[in-house]
């Protein structure tokens, strides 16, 4: 394993339990992303890793070596924060390559290792600006490759991609992944962003409060979620009582059929090829289900329109009581 | 909101006036009344050897002191901001603000109930041979205290602005602390410090009330600048006061454009607005 | 995307699979670094201790050497009282002054507009600048017995009302300055809008929002004012009982070796400078509040 986390907890000053008791083993050369809310506790365990904070329980490990306690400095981690942290009075080419310099590379080397990396992250020809010139994506991707030059054992990210606007963050999410893919650093990635999750990366694991809900293949979270929490925060979901059903695991029919439950048509909602139709049962309460525009020409659906309803897969979780 | 263009020539005219009344007329005078005569005895008065001690004395009181509280500033600031203490904060900072807010003249008696014959250390410092007070020691402990609080306090809101990502990020990077103190975090305060240094220069070529009770005020050797002001006055060589106080005046006028060189540039860093030098506002 | 070359591509890394990683023992940093931050706070601490803890405690200790009602006795000496009483009617008067001129000449470089603006502007951290003892001699220079505007108020009281003005010129302007800039334009136009006039709006809408500014800046030019010392010593004659300050009193005390008068009063000025800073730094809070 490339990152071994054993029972860590850090508690504040305050008393704020921030990560409560957690394990966790993340594999050398994946990719894998820390999901949950805000105060989940994903970024404090993120900086426990890297050693920018220090737990108050538990311990560290990095490819087998036990680094509780090891400064920042020699734990040969790469870390890219959210608000990009450049050095402002540098220019791109010192601040990428920082790190080498406090290595005592020679000139020459550290040149070429800038350059080829600039190369790498597509900011070439910017080497001589100042942060203060670039745009947010590329102040971005100047971090990623000043974390990279000093070829860390692993890469960790802390909301990367927070900062920067919605088009542009998908971008660099696609970008990530190809570098990723290139370079195959093992890597971390903290977001809130399930949707940035679930495409990134190989592995997610969700935590809410302090605590992992689950750990998994995207897919595995998705379609077998542990618990309630994770089944709501990694995708859309409709809760009638007990029952917990996906937006399109609703069937929507013209007739009824003795399975079926009636429901009105309130809204229909475009999102391009998707279509969301938002309906109200007969006791009142609140689903949306999610189709196809083929779908919703085929059926004729217009708004107000009575039609019925039918899940054709639900999840129910099992509470252990503690007695 | 618009005012009628008469009320704002009237506000603007009672403003200029004032200005003109307290600072700017009086200022002026000094020019006139320095080379009233002539430039011969200004010249005199420039080459007279008290003058020259003065200045000497003025600019070794100024080189101790601004060096000692830029890094003793620059040290408060980053344990204040970065490692605050849990108790007794309140007692730092009343420290800290106090030279700002204190009557000179009492500065001037606590050093010398302090470093004086009959003072607390007085007893160890005759045994020993150290003259403190009504000697150059005693200036320049005097002038580092009124100076204190200039380079702290500009620094701390600039160390609070720029955060610890840098820092953190240098760590990652595999710089020691030393190496990113250095490294990112000087740089990044640099304006700050620029600012707090040339403050700390102005109070200290100006102070007047402390040196005046620690100094033993023999001409040529233990007076400064303001002393030697005071002195020629008193002794009716009035060009010679004036001439002094013009090269203070001089001195003064170059550090206010320094100020407005380097205030626009450090509150860039802080994101703040025309604060004037510290004692104009509390924090 | 350019091909990495060699160095920057890594293989996947043969990783010791073990449940509990066998760890080579590094020795634990995590003294060092909280070491050196104590280290700093610790010298910065012992520097402010000798440089001002200590002789500030030195003025307390002998004023109350000779116990409390010795102290009692020296503050309640006649002339002391009368210093004090003119030093706090002074500066009282000088700070109502302020308030208005300071406030004035604020509202002056912040919403207008004219050629020569800007040196104004720098022009009025000039008493900041300039040498006390220089501007009390040019102050009796342009209003002391050799007047050029035939104005001599020279060894009178208001020769000190006029070197404080001087010297505490800055403080209000340079509190409101910033406040009036940050001030939100609408609320003047929503006022305009619902009738008001330009003085009622500034009355009811701007002044209340100034307000914590320029009591701020009031309060440390009342501290500025009550220590006064080298603008006021060349002007005002030092006259006891009548033109003479609290801190000339003190100074006279230091020269004629009556160290236990001019500590007894040093006291009562050290608790008023504690005093400005206290209040000044609540009121600059609240003012910084008001335009979050």
């Amino acid at each position: 394993m490339s990152i071994a986390v054993r029972q860590v907890t850090k508690r504040f000053d305050n008393g704020f339990v921030a990560v409560d008791n957690v394990s966790l083993a993340i594999a050398s050369g994946s990719l894998t992303a820390l999901l949950g809310p805000s105060g989940s506790g994903k970024s404090t365990l993120l900086r426990i890793i890297a050693g920018l904070e220090e737990p108050s329980a538990g311990d560290v490990s990095i490819l087998g070596k036990d680094v509780t306690g090891v400064p920042p400095q020699k734990r040969e981690v790469g870390f890219v924060f959210q608000h990009y942290a450049a050095f402002k009075h540098m220019t791109v080419r010192d601040n990428v390559g920082f790190g080498l310099k406090i290595r005592k590379r020679p000139k020459a080397e550290v040149k070429s290792r800038v350059d080829e990396l600039l190369g790498l992250v597509q900011l070439d020809g910017l080497a001589d600006r100042y942060p203060g010139q670039l745009s947010g994506g590329q102040r971005q991707r100047m971090a990623l490759a000043r974390a990279l030059a000093v070829e860390p054992k692993v890469l960790l990210l802390d909301e990367p991609f927070g900062a920067l606007d919605a088009r542009v963050r998908k971008e660099l999410r696609a970008w990530l992944r190809r570098l990723h893919d290139e370079v195959h650093v093992t890597t971390v990635l903290v977001t809130h962003d399930q949707e940035e999750a679930m495409d990134v990366a190989d592995r997610v694991t969700v935590m809410n409060e302090g605590r992992i809900e689950q750990s998994g293949k995207p897919r595995d979270l998705y379609e077998h979620p542990a618990n309630e929490f994770v089944m709501s925060f990694v995708g859309p979901v409709n809760r009638l009582g007990e029952e917990w059903i996906r937006p399109h695991d609703l069937e929507l029919r013209l007739e009824p059929n003795g399975t079926t439950s009636e429901a009105m048509i309130q809204r229909i909602v475009h999102l391009g090829f998707e279509v969301r139709v938002e309906l109200i049962l007969d006791d009142g309460r609140h689903v949306s289900a999610q189709v196809t525009r083929g779908e919703v020409e085929q059926l004729e659906l217009l708004e107000g329109q009575i039609i019925y309803v039918r899940p054709s897969r639900t999840t129910v979780f099992e509470h252990v009581s503690s007695s | 909101m618009r005012s009628a263009a008469g009320s704002r020539y009237t506000l603007r005219t009672v403003a200029l006036g004032y200005l003109a009344l307290i600072l700017v007329i009086p200022c002026s005078m000094i020019v006139y009344y320095t080379f009233r005569d002539g430039l011969g005895p200004v010249w005199d008065a420039l080459t007279d050897p008290s003058f020259v001690a003065a200045l000497k004395l003025t600019l070794i009181a100024v080189g101790i002191a601004v060096p000692a509280n830029t890094i003793f500033g620059v040290m408060c600031a980053m344990a204040l901001v970065r490692r605050p203490p849990k108790h007794g904060t309140w007692l730092i900072n009343s420290m800290i603000g106090l030279p700002l807010a204190l009557s000179p003249v009492v500065v001037g008696l606590a050093l010398i109930l302090v470093y004086g014959q009959d003072g607390w250390f007085g007893g160890w410092l005759t045994e020993n041979g150290i003259q403190i007070i009504f000697s150059t020691p005693g200036i320049v402990l005097a002038t580092i205290f009124v100076t204190l609080p200039f380079v702290v306090r500009e620094v701390i809101p600039v160390l609070r602005e720029v955060g610890t990502d840098q820092d953190e990020a240098a760590w990652t990077l595999g710089a020691s602390r030393f190496q990113t103190f250095r490294r990112i975090t000087l740089p990044a305060i640099r304006w700050g410090v620029a600012y707090g240094v040339v403050l700390t220069t102005a109070r200290a070529l100006g102070e007047y009330g402390a040196v005046a009770v620690v100094s033993g005020r023999v001409a040529g050797k233990t007076e400064t600048l303001t002393l030697h002001v005071d002195e020629e006055y008193l002794r009716f060589e009035y060009v010679a006061a004036y001439t002094t106080s013009l090269v203070l005046a001089l001195l003064a006028v170059l550090t206010l454009v320094a100020m407005n060189v380097f205030k626009p540039k450090q509150h860039k860093e802080v994101a703040d607005v025309d604060r004037g030098p510290p004692g104009y506002e509390a924090v | 995307m350019r091909r990495a070359s060699s160095s920057t591509s890594r293989t996947s890394w043969e990783c010791p699979l073990t449940t509990s990683p066998e760890a080579v023992e590094l020795p634990a940093r995590t003294g060092g670094s909280r070491r050196a931050g104590g280290l700093v706070l610790g010298l910065s601490t012992a520097y402010l201790t000798l440089i001002v803890l200590i002789p500030i405690a030195a003025v307390v200790a002998a004023s109350f050497e000779g116990g409390l009602a010795a102290f009692w006795d020296e503050v309640t000496a006649p002339a002391a009282v009368a210093a004090l009483k003119l030093t706090f009617v002074a500066s009282l008067l000088v700070v109502l002054v302020n308030g208005v001129t300071g406030t004035l000449i604020a509202w002056v470089l912040v919403r207008d507009d004219f050629r020569g603006k800007s040196v104004v502007n720098a022009v009025i951290d000039l008493p900041f600048a300039l040498p006390t003892i220089v501007a009390g001699l040019t102050l009796l220079a342009v209003y002391g017995p050799q007047s050029p505007l035939r104005v001599n108020v020279a060894y009178s009281r208001a020769a000190i009302v006029v070197a404080l003005l001087f010297v505490t010129l800055p403080f209000v302007v340079r509190a409101v300055q910033p406040v009036l800039l940050e001030l939100d334009r609408e609320m003047e136009e929503a006022a305009a809008s619902l009738g008001s006039r330009p003085v009622t709006t500034f009355r009811r809408i701007i002044l209340p929002n100034l307000m914590p500014a320029i009591l701020s800046g009031a309060a440390l030019s009342f501290g500025k004012a009550v220590g006064e010392f080298g603008s006021i010593v060349l002007i005002s004659g030092n006259i006891p009982f009548d033109t003479e300050v609290a801190s000339v009193y003190i100074f006279k005390g230091i020269e004629g070796d009556d160290r236990a008068a001019a500590a007894a009063v040093s006291v009562v000025l050290l608790v008023l400078s504690f005093a400005v800073l206290a209040i000044a730094d609540v009121l600059e809070r609240r003012s910084r509040r008001h335009d979050a």
